[in-house]
């Protein structure tokens, strides 16, 4: 490889956008060549100079308003399609008669409501949507939802346990007001989505869509969806605590 | 453009307004990368923020046709074409800037970047301040400066800035080879004359 032709794709090598073979002609003609060796640790140099200086703008809150305003946030709540979008699927299985944790195949989930759960959930993430009644003492957040849901949604504190109660809010999926509590493990929030369920018999399980987790279960007649970018395991572990304190009854 | 918003915003039927939370859903999130996108663009706060709402309600307008996985590409290459068009007329001052740029670059063809002879890249770069960079980068014609800033500020791949930018993946190699053989040097002056 000629030194101009190495000192074109070294870009590429550092964008690691090359393919195998052109990456090794590169670095056999860099192992034979100072001066297009130097070339690439300038760009390279050039390139952690850029990262360490703060070249990002940030959206003035006036421009977020502006945009965020001028799009509706939510409707009345809408009866009609309901709850035959939360009863997916045939019915449990074996595994699920076992009460075995399966990791479920991504058609046993309806793509819709999983898509729109990930998304109420960023949106929740965005600067001022997080909570509607912001406390973490349960005895607040669970009288809040009065009025506002056909059921109040169970709401537990579990600081003790590594996950923060830090409030409650309204959010809309499948057209339906849904109760989300927002617990908080460490730096990251989990959003707890509680609606009625049609069909009761539900295996537990978990599906991993667009870098979240995304942990299911019913109880009591209840779907719970915990989403969070925390890892599976922990995940499940606060699943698996909020169960528990929902059929020990204690509020 | 506030009453365009409001006419969609207004529509009471449930699939204008499905339609309006997914594109809220999805393009929201990337805000701030497509407002730093119009700042170097544009170079300037105010006609950054109107190009940006501007872009806002085209992709809305089209989110329709939008059926790709990655929005963000999508939403920058809406909002160059506002900056080309909208801004580029009503500005005489863009439209001087981009008439430079394009008589340094040309719009046809590109030669392969070759290494200039004096080019400094034995030299050591030393940290500059955030502005100072920003201003670094502000300086570039406009060609190198979009792949650049799509490059290692909005961390695109070479096939989305492509595709942004409507111009092939070698056109993007060779302007981003040009741009930082352009930034380092500029970078190096600015060591030399404080």
């Amino acid at each position: 490889m000629r030194c101009d032709e190495a000192q074109f794709l070294l870009h590429a090598l550092l964008d690691r956008e090359l393919d195998a073979g052109h990456s090794s002609e590169v670095e056999v003609h860099l192992a034979d060549c100072p001066r297009c060796t130097a070339q690439l640790h300038a760009y390279r140099d050039l390139r952690q100079m850029m990262l360490s200086a703060e070249l990002r703008f940030v959206a003035p809150p006036r421009l977020r308003h502006r945009i965020d305003n001028a799009l509706p946030t939510s409707r009345a709540p809408n009866r009609r399609t309901l709850l035959q979008g939360f009863a997916l699927g045939a019915a449990a299985s074996a595994i699920a008669a076992s009460g075995m944790v399966v990791v479920i195949q991504r058609a046993d989930w309806d793509q819709r409501i999983l898509d729109e759960i990930i998304s109420a959930h960023l949106r929740s993430l965005q600067v001022g949507h997080l909570t509607d009644v912001q406390t973490s003492d349960q005895h607040t957040v669970k009288p809040w939802f009065n009025g506002k849901l056909d059921a109040a949604p169970p709401v537990f504190d579990l600081a003790t346990q590594g996950f923060t109660l830090l409030g409650g809010r309204l959010d809309y999926i499948d057209g339906r007001a849904i109760a989300s509590i927002v617990y908080q493990r460490r730096a990251h929030v989990i959003n707890l989505f509680i609606a009625p369920v049609a069909k009761p018999e539900r295996t537990p399980g978990l599906v991993s869509e667009r870098g979240f987790n995304i942990w299911r279960w019913t109880e009591q007649g209840l779907s719970f969806w915990a989403v969070s970018d925390i890892n599976a395991d922990e995940l499940q572990e606060f699943g698996n605590r909020l169960e528990a304190a929902i059929l020990s009854g204690k509020t | 453009m506030k009453a365009r918003f409001d006419r969609m915003a207004g529509d009471p039927s449930d699939k204008n307004f499905d339609r309006v939370r997914r594109f809220r859903d999805a393009a929201l999130p990337y805000l701030d990368d497509v407002y730093t996108l119009a700042r170097y663009l544009l170079r300037d706060a105010t006609d950054a923020e109107d190009a940006v709402q501007e872009c806002y309600l085209r992709a809305l307008t089209h989110f329709d046709t939008f059926h790709g996985t990655a929005i963000k590409p999508w939403l920058f290459a809406i909002l160059r074409n506002v900056c080309r068009s909208e801004f580029a007329r009503r500005s005489g001052v863009i439209l001087r800037a981009d008439a430079a740029d394009a008589g340094e670059t040309g719009d046809g063809a590109e030669p392969m970047w070759c290494e200039t002879p004096n080019s400094p890249e034995t030299q050591l770069l030393h940290q500059l301040d955030a502005a100072t960079t920003r201003r670094l980068v502000e300086t570039l014609p406009k060609p190198f400066r979009e792949v650049i800033v799509l490059r290692e500020i909005n961390d695109l791949s070479y096939r989305e800035i492509a595709d942004v930018i409507g111009a092939p993946i070698g056109t993007v190699m060779s302007r981003l080879a040009r741009a930082r053989s352009m930034l380092r040097a500029a970078w190096t002056r600015e060591k030399d004359e404080p």
